[in-house]
Formats: C-alpha cells, structure tokens, sequence
C-alpha cells in the first residue's frame, strides 16, 4: 500500500524537505537538518505536521463508562478542559497504545499514534459492544504543533483566547487564525508550546498563518527532530520503547495507572506483576565511551546479556550520545555502569535519571 | 559536485590518488542524503583491507551507514579531525572531510572505479 500524504504534503515539498514512511504516512524527517531544527526547537521555536496522527471521538451516555475499561488512566477525574495522557492495555497487560485523551462536554476525544490507529479502532470496538458512540474522525481532523519557548509569543499574534491562563495539558476551543480549532497546552518535545487540532481543510491555512506570523522565530521541524527532541525529555515512543510485549510498570509509566478506579482491561495482569515485581526497567542512560547507541543494541554487563537498547542518539542539546534500554531491574538505578555492544564492541554506558534535560514546559 | 579529478564508487565513496596512495571519503550526494553526521568510527593504521571491505561507519542523527573501502592495501593514515568534528563530513565532504589514506596495492583496482562522469550519471540518473 502507498503511503499516505497529509494535507500539508506540497507545503514540506516547496520547504525542500526530506521524507520518510512513518506509520503508514510519507513525513517530513527533515527540512534544514535536524540539529538545526532541534536547536530552534529548544531556542525559539519549532512547527510541526502531525496530521498523520488518529482521533477518535468517544461519545454519548456511556463514553465514560467505556473509557473507563478501555483505558488505564482515570478519565472520570478529567475536568472538562483538560487533557490527560493514558493508555491502553491487553489484558495481559501489554501496551496496545499510549494516547491523550482530551474531555469535551461529556464527549472524549482520543488521540492515537498514526501506525496504531486502524489496531487500536478494531479494539475500541470491540471493548465498546455498542455502548458509546465511536467516530474514527482521523481523516477530517488536522493536527499542528508549534513547540519552543518562543511559542506562545508567536501563537498570541493569531487569536484573542487567553493562552496565557492556557496551563500545561489543558485545552479550548476558539478561533485561530480565524477558524475555529481546539488549542492545546501539550506536546512531545519538553518544551512549552501548544498543539492545535483543526478540520483538515483548514490545515494549510493555519500552517502558512502560523509561519507569518513567527517569521525568523518559527521553524519548520521534522520527525526527526522531533524524536531527538523527545528522547531527550525521556518521553517513550510507541513501537521503540513500548509495544504489547512492555507493561507500563517495566516502562516508567506506571504513573498512568488508576489502581483505584474500578476495573480496567489489564488490570488483573499488571496488579499480579506490581505484585511479583517486574524482572526489568526502561532506563535512561549515557555513553561514557565513544559510540551512539541504536534500538535493539544488545546491553552487557561483564560478558552477561541484561538488557536491550531501544532508543538511542547523539543528544543535540547535550553533545553526547544518550539512550534509553529495557535493563534487568536490579541494574536499572541511576549510576550503575553496563556496555552496549555497538557493532559487535562492548561500549562502556551509565544508567541515568530521565529526563535527560529538564522539561521547560508550562505549570 | 563531481570533482572531475576523483574516482567514485557505487556505493558514494570518492577517491583521490596521489602516488600510491588513495585518500578516500564520501561524496558530497552521500553526505546530503545522510544529513547531520554526528559520529565517525574511523579504521586502525596499519590494518590491511580488501576492497569493499568496511572501512568504517557514518553516522547522521538518524541512520547508521557502512563506509567501503573502494580499493584493497593498508591503512596508513586516518582523518583524526572527525572523531571530535565529525561535521567536517557535511561542511567539505572532499576536503577536510576525508577519511583515510589507503596505500594501493594494486594500481589496477582503480581502473574499475567511475569517474565523475559516471558517478554523476549514476547519480543523476
């Protein structure tokens, strides 16, 4: 099957950029280089398509009551307005998807990673049994991100909602650019900015409003960036640090578990492994010998296989290469030194915290 | 950017000879497709390689790629300016960007090699 084109294809065309298949999408992994739209990312600011990610909408009734099932979170303590990020789970308690889950009235709309999409429908489905009413709403929803410190300043010139009372993953509807979008305080890159969703019609207006109006303070970033960007905040990314075979007690996200909210699927499998304890942990970690750690990078310690790596790049913002690796959970502490065997070399690494750099994202 | 006076290969190395000895790099077309290199592992002086062997690894942000010794001989010297500077590759991929100097141990090998002319055309298509 060919690959998919988002609404704003011929714009990253007419920007030079380079592509990539991602998720079943053909995206931009880079316009000017990736350090560069890293370094404007961290220094002023960053535009991202994202256009290529699934929403779907969860309404009536008994939306919450599915989400609820559905999800591991707790979406009943979701104010409207406000945004939560979630998961969902096998009953054996392997990671189907993460998602954001935004609250709407009584309605709930969720976004999902692109390659997951038609997988996590087929789920949706089947978990619901007709109970709510379920929109894939993908295809006409558009997606932007501008992300950076200079975001706000350059989002602020484009509507009259109050961005500034906007706190970190909260959410509103309002005119941008003048048409009607759902402004987000979120994003994937550690720093402050914003994601608006947007009819797909509208998507190449506001993308070209947008840079107008950041002029030399706006860039276009890729996927490239945009995973250096995230590995450096230490968020997870579907399908290299979390997939069915990883719970999220293994992956640090443990966090995004509602014990208490009532039944869940997975529930029953992860209370039985935070029980027994997990045999391993996703943990960041630093090359302290030359070399740059790859996804699926075998992890040593004195001649003994303990982990695997999967993420793992030259860390723009630090000079150094960083990564994270699913290690033996007794390894797993800040400090401990392993190797990652990088071309058949044992290279000497240290376990760290994450985030590798503080987020700087809005409170 | 085909600098008339080198040998390519196939596989984006170029390769400028001056007696008998081979400096060899990436082209400027490799370096592009490439992006931002942030690492090179460079091959040991001293060691002997046949051609297509690797002669050592680029890496950009993203990719992992493999260099190919266009031609077989000994490492007798390497572009230690990379390991710290591996920016070189990007800024003057048939200059400063150079990655190791290979002494030729049989002239014939290059005739094999394409020239600017062909690299280009392989390129270009």
């Amino acid at each position: 099957m060919a690959a998919r084109k988002t609404p704003l294809y011929l714009r990253h065309e007419g920007l030079g950029a380079k592509f990539v298949e991602f998720g079943g999408w053909l995206m931009p992994v880079s316009y000017q280089g990736i350090l560069e739209e890293h370094r404007a990312v961290r220094t002023k600011a960053g535009i991202f398509d994202l256009c290529h990610m699934g929403e779907i909408t969860v309404r009536g009734e008994r939306a919450l009551e599915v989400l609820q099932e559905a999800t591991t979170n707790d979406a009943s303590t979701l104010p409207e307005g406000k945004a939560q990020y979630s998961l969902f789970c096998r009953p054996d308690g392997g990671i189907i998807d993460d998602i954001i889950v935004y609250r709407r009235g009584e309605d709930f709309l969720l976004v999902v990673n692109a390659a997951n999409r038609e997988k996590d429908w087929e789920w949706l489905q089947e978990v619901n049994k007709g109970r709510a009413e379920l929109v894939d709403a993908s295809d006409g929803m558009g997606l932007i991100a501008v992300q950076g410190p200079k975001a706000e300043g350059i989002c602020r010139t484009l509507t009259d909602v109050d961005l500034g009372a906007l706190g970190y993953f909260t959410h509103t509807e309002g005119e941008f650019a003048g048409l009607s979008c759902l402004l987000s305080r979120t994003g994937y890159t550690g720093e402050d900015g914003f994601e608006i969703y947007m009819p797909a019609e509208h998507v190449e207006r506001v993308w070209d409003a947008l840079l107008e109006a950041g002029g030399e303070d706006l860039e276009p970033a890729g996927l490239g960036a945009r995973d250096t960007l995230r590995l450096e905040a230490g968020y997870t990314l579907y399908g290299n640090d979390i997939d069915e075979t990883t719970n999220p007690l293994e992956a640090g996200l443990g966090w995004v578990v509602a014990w208490d909210k009532g039944d869940f699927i997975g529930k029953q499998a992860l209370a039985a492994a935070k029980e027994k304890g997990v045999s391993r942990r996703l943990a960041g970690f630093k090359m302290l010998e030359r070399g740059i750690p790859r996804h699926g990078y075998p992890i040593q310690r004195g001649g003994e296989e303990v982990g695997v790596v999967t993420s793992g790049t030259m860390s723009p913002s630090l000079g150094e290469a960083i990564g994270m690796a699913y290690v033996r959970a007794d390894l797993a502490g800040a400090g401990t030194e392993l190797e990652v065997l990088i071309r058949n070399k044992p290279s000497k690494a240290q376990i760290v915290k994450r985030p590798f750099i503080k987020p700087s994202v809005k409170r | 950017m085909y600098p008339a006076e080198l040998k390519y290969t196939e596989e984006h190395e170029w390769v400028r000879v001056e007696g008998n000895i081979a400096r060899v790099g990436i082209t400027d077309f490799a370096q592009k497709e490439l992006g931002d290199v942030v690492f090179v592992e460079l091959p040991a002086v001293g060691d002997s390689i046949k051609a297509t062997d690797s002669l050592g690894v680029v890496e950009s942000v993203k990719a992992v790629s493999d260099i190919y010794s266009p031609i077989s001989g000994q490492i007798v010297k390497v572009n230690e300016k990379l390991e710290d500077s591996p920016e070189l590759i990007n800024q003057d991929p048939y200059g400063e960007g150079w990655i190791a100097e290979i002494e030729v141990e049989d002239p014939k090998e290059l005739e094999g090699l394409l020239s600017a002319d062909g690299y280009r055309a392989l390129v270009e298509g």
